[in-house]
């Protein structure tokens, strides 16, 4: 009986811009000023964005937030791979990579607000809802990229998740399935090194979380997450694939460097000064040194970014709150069915009748 | 010697307790060890106990199968779901093999498991972080479905769940986690099955657990009437005949629950009232219940959970009626 090697792996990890601002120039993908400008506006815009949240939430006027604060080049370069109508299917820390999509300011607030309407698609739009439940909207991701290869269209659909994700059997069977539909999906995985918690030490013995595709028959490869060069790159070549029916996982790495959400106390588990180290290691922060080294960013610019988004932000906080007050309670009943059942109907009534007799 | 704790105290000085007083006792769950649990109730324990205290990787399905195949060698798995609906991700592993195992193999391989997890609205936390789905549960049968009201009531069941040979799906209400201390007794036990009267009266009976007992006897303080509340503790197995009693004595009822109304356990209640206390009823069973909608986002939760004031209103229709 034979003994042998049956199959080989490797996995490939992608870095253009390094930590000491050193570039991989061969790599460096092609984009013009205005786009990389873009890149850095739109972090930029989720950085403030989650500052002041995690504000108005201590204030008492948001419900619990999950700022994505030193992930956004994980999730703006990705975000900004994407052709027009290609589908987003987020989870619940994906500020940067909806507003990169075009999903505007007060719908966030509004769902930090705890109102159905910030989880309204807009009419003919690509892209489902956040996902609260870890791990089980890679799934219907594989889902959208079955159906749009089913009707022959060109959308590929990108979905994010966490490495504490990775855990949930959903998830492999989300690749499993996406490799043998020739589903149009790419799964992005941000090991942001945490699962609330849990480092990722302790979540698998797996030494790359992208090798988790390899068992699933599909490509998974890794990038420095806080490059936003990198992760631009990678996921590109990830769409076009896709986009031809070869599911791709990308792991990219980075680090929560805020708390997992607005009820977590992240002293209670980190490392000596582990949050100081990754704050040197700032996507945005390197992208900001890279764009001024070449003469990209000045300070009008930067002075000009930071004046739109604070106005873009006051703006959306009034129209979230406005939209808070004029919010009807009633509207819970309105969107469970096509067509609201009787039963349904009469403690309907009752609501409206007497602030909901229960009958 | 006896402790005053809030109900997030009770839970952890109880687990401490089962963990010191029996080796086979291991109690795991996402975030349970060095964090304490997102709620704190296993704040400390893996201090003392670092061999039988786990963090476990995000998977529900993970931690509810494992619990099977640890029990099988003789442990005793105490489970921790961080909330009731992530439950879900862990179900098939609940209906098809915790519940069953006893059943499947004639009493020769049994799952004395017990997994708790918060349950309910009213901290404004995320979608899916408020759900209440013990009509459902109750519905598996091999399940026994508990629900703590205080401190002592959460140290007394959630001891006889531990040392229970059954599994026991142990629903701890999110919104008393903090509200109030009581002076929690030491090794206490409260038999699983047994309903409490929480206040004596003859003129209605109120069935009512979990959060919903707390706005149950604030809502009674506005009733002019002498209201009997009866808090079950166990939905399965229910304690029929001290809620049949009080009906046969108040000839009124009113079932709450934040649960949605169709198919929930105001239904079943409602049935067994029906079967042994017909002839004494004066009025239809009344329920206050959520909708039959998912539990909205915070922002419209308020609207959706029963709060005094409807309980109020329901046991008045039930007072009123003919
Ligand atoms: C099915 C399920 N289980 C548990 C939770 C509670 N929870 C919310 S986030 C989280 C950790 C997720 O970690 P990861 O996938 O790494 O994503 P991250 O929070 O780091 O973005 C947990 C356990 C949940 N939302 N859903
Ligand atoms: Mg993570």
């Amino acid at each position: 009986m034979p003994d042998e090697n049956v199959a080989q792996f490797t996995i490939r990890s992608v870095q253009v811009l390094a930590e000491d601002e050193t570039v991989d120039e061969e790599l460096v993908p092609d984009l013009d000023d205005d786009e990389l400008l873009e890149l850095y506006e739109q972090m930029k815009r989720s950085r403030r964005l989650d500052e002041r949240a995690i504000a108005l939430q201590r204030r008492g006027e948001l419900g619990t937030y999950a700022p994505a604060i030193g992930q956004e080049a994980a999730q703006v370069g990705s975000a900004f791979a994407m052709a027009e109508d290609d589908w987003l299917v987020p989870s619940f820390r994906e500020q940067p990579a909806l507003l990169t999509r075009g999903t505007e300011l007060h719908s966030i607030l509004e769902y930090a607000l705890g109102m159905e309407e910030g989880a309204e698609i807009p009419d003919g739009e690509g892209g489902l809802p956040p996902a609260i439940p870890v791990g089980s909207q890679p799934l219907h991701a594989t889902g959208v990229g079955w159906g749009e290869a089913l009707q022959d269209r060109p959308n590929v659909a990108v979905t994010y998740f966490g490495d504490g994700a990775t855990s949930q059997g959903d998830v492999y069977e989300a690749m499993n399935f996406a490799g043998v539909y020739d589903a149009q999906t790419v799964f992005v995985c941000q090991n942001n090194r945490y699962a609330i918690s849990t480092g990722i030490e302790n979540q698998t013995e797996a030494e790359t979380l992208a090798q988790k595709a390899i068992a699933a028959g599909i490509d998974g490869i890794q990038v420095d997450g806080n490059d936003v060069l990198g992760v631009y790159r990678v996921a590109r070549e990830a769409m076009e694939k896709a986009r031809n029916g070869e599911p791709v996982l990308i792991e990219a790495l980075t680090y929560r460097r805020s708390m997992h959400t607005t009820s977590d106390d992240p002293s209670a588990y980190r490392e000596g000064d582990e949050e100081a180290e990754w704050e040197a290691r700032d996507p945005i922060l390197r992208f900001q040194v890279y764009l001024e080294d070449r003469g990209i960013l000045d300070d009008e610019t930067e002075d000009a970014i930071d004046d739109r988004i604070e106005s873009e932000l006051a703006e959306a906080i009034e129209r979230a709150r406005a939209d808070r007050e004029a919010l009807d309670p009633a509207d819970m009943f309105r969107h469970v069915y096509a067509e609201m059942p009787s039963e349904l109907e009469r403690q309907y009534e009752a609501f409206e009748g007497d602030g909901g007799g229960g009958k | 010697m006896s402790e005053r704790l809030r109900m997030v105290g009770a839970v952890r000085e109880t687990l401490r307790d089962e963990l010191e007083r029996d080796d086979s006792v291991v109690v795991y769950g996402e975030d349970v060890g060095e964090a304490g649990g997102v709620f704190r109730a296993t704040q400390g324990l893996v201090d003392d106990h670092p061999d039988r205290v786990f963090n476990t990787p995000v998977a529900e399905a993970g931690i509810v199968g494992t619990g099977v195949g640890l029990a099988a060698t003789g442990m005793r798995p105490v489970a921790e779901i961080q909330f009731q609906s992530f439950l879900y991700q862990g179900f098939h592993q609940l209906a098809q093999h915790v519940a069953r195992m006893r059943s499947r193999t004639r009493g020769t391989v049994t799952c004395p498991m017990t997994i708790r997890m918060p349950y309910g609205g009213g901290i404004h936390a995320l979608e899916l972080h408020s759900e209440s789905f013990e009509a459902g549960f109750s519905h598996i049968p091999g399940l026994q479905v508990v629900f703590p009201a205080s401190p002592a009531e959460t140290k007394g069941l959630l001891t006889s769940a531990i040392r229970d040979p059954d599994p026991v799906v142990f629903m701890e209400p999110t919104r008393l986690y903090r509200s109030f201390r009581e002076e929690v007794p030491d090794d206490h036990e409260i038999p699983l099955g047994e309903a409490r009267v929480a206040e004596s009266g003859d003129d209605v009976t109120v069935v009512a657990w979990g959060s919903m007992l707390r706005e149950t006897l604030d809502a009674i303080e506005d009733v002019d009437a002498n209201v009997e509340v009866i808090d079950p503790r166990t939905l399965y197995p229910l304690d029929t005949e001290t809620i049949v009693d009080s009906v046969k004595k108040t000839g009124r009822c009113v079932v709450v629950h934040e649960a949605p109304k169709t198919a929930g356990m105001a239904g079943e209640i409602t049935s067994r009232i029906n079967e042994e206390a017909f002839l004494y009823l004066e009025a239809p069973v009344e329920r206050v219940t959520g909708y039959d909608v998912p539990v909205p986002m915070f922002a419209r939760e308020d609207d959706y959970v029963p709060d005094a004031d409807r309980i109020e209103s329901g046991i008045r229709r039930a007072l009123e009626f003919g």
